[in-house]
């Protein structure tokens, strides 16, 4: 018996030191299949990182080490203050109604019948799959100063033309739209996937509780799409703070610097002025309060998923 | 039959003979044998200007047996402006590249100083005009040589007709087809320029002058700035924004500025070529781009257009020029070919060659070379280019001229001029206001 025990034992051992074996190994090989991606990472996402943070401490000859006196000269200019706040009201305003729109038209595409839905699926992912740029300019040329094809349409209904571009106001509201117009599909998508993973079971407890549509979408949905909503909120956040096509091309941060954000008023200053070193600071300055934002949210998503794991078990 | 038998140890006495001979001769003579040398050239957007161009450099490096690499680098999309600043930050990439405006300035620390190149060009050819002085020996050296390709005024080009039918002028009795302007230019002024652009605005062709922050939009104004005496900055470096000459410059602006159109101040350096085309405007300020693409799209506008210089102010008459420059970094390895090279392009002969060319867009930077016959023979109509190389009664200028370079591009670059007019315009701030926004604007740019 106690041989028996003692076989056991050495089989288990055994067993236990193959088992640790095989998982070394495959963390290993797995480490290795990472490894042209964590390069590729290293190389385009790090290593630029800190050399920007090194170009941000130097003079605007790039001759010397100034330390942060450029990020301190930054915040006694007036023009700066504007483009955080633009940059806010850009992104806040763009995340908000991508979340909204892709939130309808994901509940619009759900509640289709099977056999047509990939077909609106389909075409209601359009504006995110054509390039940026591209579809920019086509935009672009919708509120063209001069020969604006909105303002044509407007004109045939008798309204008068909206200068789309050259108003300060209607500038901010045109590079919104269109973000919004490229980013919602990609709200939806996440939303619809995340919809269909709702357990039907809910819905009809909830249905023989007495529960309307409006309390199934505050009670049932809502709290099952809370993680995936921070997600891509976030996700979203971050993409659309450091957008750079859209105002570029649309108004390039005219008129009077008031649709400028972060990217296309650090190229402006970096590239276009050729002052590298303030360039590199306004850039930075996304970073913190990405950083921020990240925390919070990540935090959140966490909290909920530990909640969710104890209400499983 | 004879077998030849190659031992190792033949092959290996063979092969040192031929590397101590090889030493003992020296570099062989081939083809290329004064070594290699890479060169990005502006990418002119007239079909043709760069075959010329590729020509003058393949007939001097077969010459000086180089082996010579040529890119053409368009400026849309700012693809050379990115080009300039990765291999400023790399200290690698061509030996050669073209600049424009102030960038031969900006990065006068990573050029190779062309002084010696200069001193033997400016002996056969003469002075350069001023701005290109200004922009190209930025700290006493020069650091670029002046190009032909790309160089440029900026002065009017009109509608003959819609001049003469709504604002009763006749700028072809001011500057004729076959001769210099006559005196009745010297009623071409900003004050009729004025008249008539209320009188087209009515008419409804309004001139096409933007107010955007773009190249097109801030050399006009710099110009208007300059006529009226109005400087931001002056040689020194003292903010002198807050003037009588620019209170009246902004006082003029504000005038004219009700009569551009609506939507002048999301203007870009398109804008006023479309305007021009499309027939709806009666003047702009562009070098004959407009024109040419006109003569391809809409050739009824095209034979109706007339360059020639910008109007007089209390001043005098401001020419807005921007040249362009061939650039040699200081890390490139064969400096004395890329000299050689900038020394040939810039004869008179090839200057000529290269602006028959463009088809007369192109303005050399030297005096002496604002004779070519082509600017007389390019139409229709016949001559419209007689009067846009720059003449002697013209002061030719750059928007935030004399300021020290590096505020001066930061001047020119942010469109501090066009952002102080359309402040007042649309923003609705007193001149005063808006005065004030700029010397706050000028602090920063003085940031060492």
């Amino acid at each position: 018996m106690a041989q028996a025990a003692a076989i056991g034992g050495a089989l288990e051992e055994r067993g236990a030191s193959r088992g640790g074996g095989l998982a070394r190994r495959r963390a290993r090989i797995a480490f290795l299949l990472c490894l042209p991606l964590i390069l590729l990472v290293l190389a385009l996402v790090i290593y630029p990182a800190f050399y920007s943070l090194h170009l941000a401490t130097l003079n605007k000859s790039m001759t010397r080490f100034v330390g942060l006196a450029n990020f301190a000269f930054l915040f006694k200019r007036e023009t700066f203050w504007m483009v955080v706040e633009q940059s806010v009201i850009f992104a806040v305003g763009a995340v908000v109604f991508k979340a909204l729109i892709g939130f309808v038209l994901a509940h619009l595409v759900h509640r289709l019948p099977q056999r047509g839905q990939r077909a609106w699926r389909g075409m209601l992912l359009v504006p995110w799959v054509i390039p940026p740029a591209m579809s920019t300019l086509v935009w672009w040329w919708m509120y063209e100063p001069s020969y604006s094809a909105l303002n044509w349409l407007l004109a045939g209904m008798g309204f008068a033309p909206v200068p789309w571009l050259g108003d300060p106001y209607w500038a901010r509201f045109a590079v919104i739209l269109v973000n919004v117009w490229y980013g919602a599909p990609f709200f939806m998508i996440m939303y619809l996937a995340a919809l269909k993973s709702v357990p039907a079971e809910l819905y009809e407890s909830a249905e023989i509780d007495g529960a309307n549509a409006w309390q199934k979408l505050i009670y049932v949905t809502l709290p099952m799409l809370r993680n995936i909503i921070a997600i891509t909120v976030l996700f979203s956040l971050i993409v659309t703070f450091a957008n750079f096509d859209i105002v570029r091309i649309l108004t390039a941060g005219g008129p009077r610097d008031m649709t400028h954000v972060f990217a296309t008023w650090a190229f402006k200053l970096g590239i276009e002025s050729n002052d590298i070193p303030l360039g590199a600071c306004v850039s930075l300055f996304m970073f913190p309060i990405l950083g921020i934002a990240a925390v919070f949210i990540l935090r959140d998503v966490h909290r909920r998923s530990r909640e969710l794991a104890g209400v499983a078990a | 039959m004879t077998r030849w038998h190659l031992s190792r140890r033949s092959l290996l006495l063979g092969a040192s003979g031929v590397a101590v001979a090889g030493a003992m001769l020296g570099r062989p003579r081939g083809a290329y044998a004064a070594g290699k040398l890479s060169v990005g050239f502006w990418d002119h957007w007239v079909p043709g200007a760069n075959d010329t161009l590729t020509r003058l450099c393949r007939e001097w490096a077969a010459k000086e047996k180089i082996d010579l690499t040529i890119d053409y680098i368009p400026s849309q999309g700012n693809k050379l402006l990115l080009t300039i600043a990765a291999e400023a930050q790399a200290r690698s990439g061509h030996d050669i590249l073209a600049m424009n405006t102030w960038l031969p300035g900006s990065h006068a620390e990573r050029l190779e100083p062309v002084d010696d190149v200069m001193k033997d060009v400016l002996a056969k050819n003469g002075p350069t005009n001023p701005v290109v002085e200004y922009l190209g020996k930025p700290d006493g050296h020069w650091r670029a040589v002046p190009a032909t390709p790309g160089s440029q005024m900026k002065g009017p080009a009109s509608r003959i007709d819609l001049l003469k039918e709504h604002a009763g002028i006749d700028i072809l009795a001011m500057y004729p087809p076959d001769g210099p302007a006559t005196p009745a230019a010297e009623q071409w002024t900003w004050d009729a320029l004025l008249a008539a652009a209320e009188k087209c605005h009515k008419a409804g062709f309004p001139f096409g002058i933007g107010l955007g922050t773009t190249s097109d939009n801030v050399d006009t104004w710099g110009s208007l700035f300059h006529a009226f005496g109005a400087r931001l900055v002056d040689e020194k470096g003292n903010i002198v924004v807050k003037s009588d000459a620019t209170r009246a410059a902004l006082e003029f602006a504000k005038k004219l500025a009700a009569f551009l159109p609506a939507d002048a101040i999301a203007w870009d350096d398109g804008s006023n070529n479309r305007w021009l085309i499309s027939g709806k405007g009666a003047l702009i300020f562009n070098p004959p781009s407009a024109w040419a693409v006109a003569k391809r799209d809409a050739p009824q506008v095209a034979e109706k257009v007339w360059h020639h210089p910008a109007p007089k102010g209390p001043k005098g008459r401001f020419g807005p020029y921007l040249p362009y420059y061939w650039a040699i970094w200081s890390f490139s390895p064969n400096k004395s070919a890329a000299k050689s090279l900038l020394a040939h392009l810039s004869t008179r002969e090839a200057a000529e060659q290269l602006v028959a060319a463009s088809q007369g867009y192109d303005i050399p930077g030297y005096l002496s070379f604002n004779d070519f016959k082509t600017w007389n023979e390019e139409g229709p109509p016949r001559g419209t280019l007689r009067h846009y190389p720059p003449t002697k009664d013209q002061i030719l200028s750059i928007a935030a001229a004399p300021a020290p370079h590096k505020i001066a591009e930061q001047i020119y670059n942010q469109a501090t001029i066009t952002k102080m007019i359309a402040r007042i315009v649309q923003g609705g701030d007193s001149i005063d206001k808006a005065i004030a926004w700029a010397e706050s604007e000028l602090e920063g740019f003085m940031r060492g």
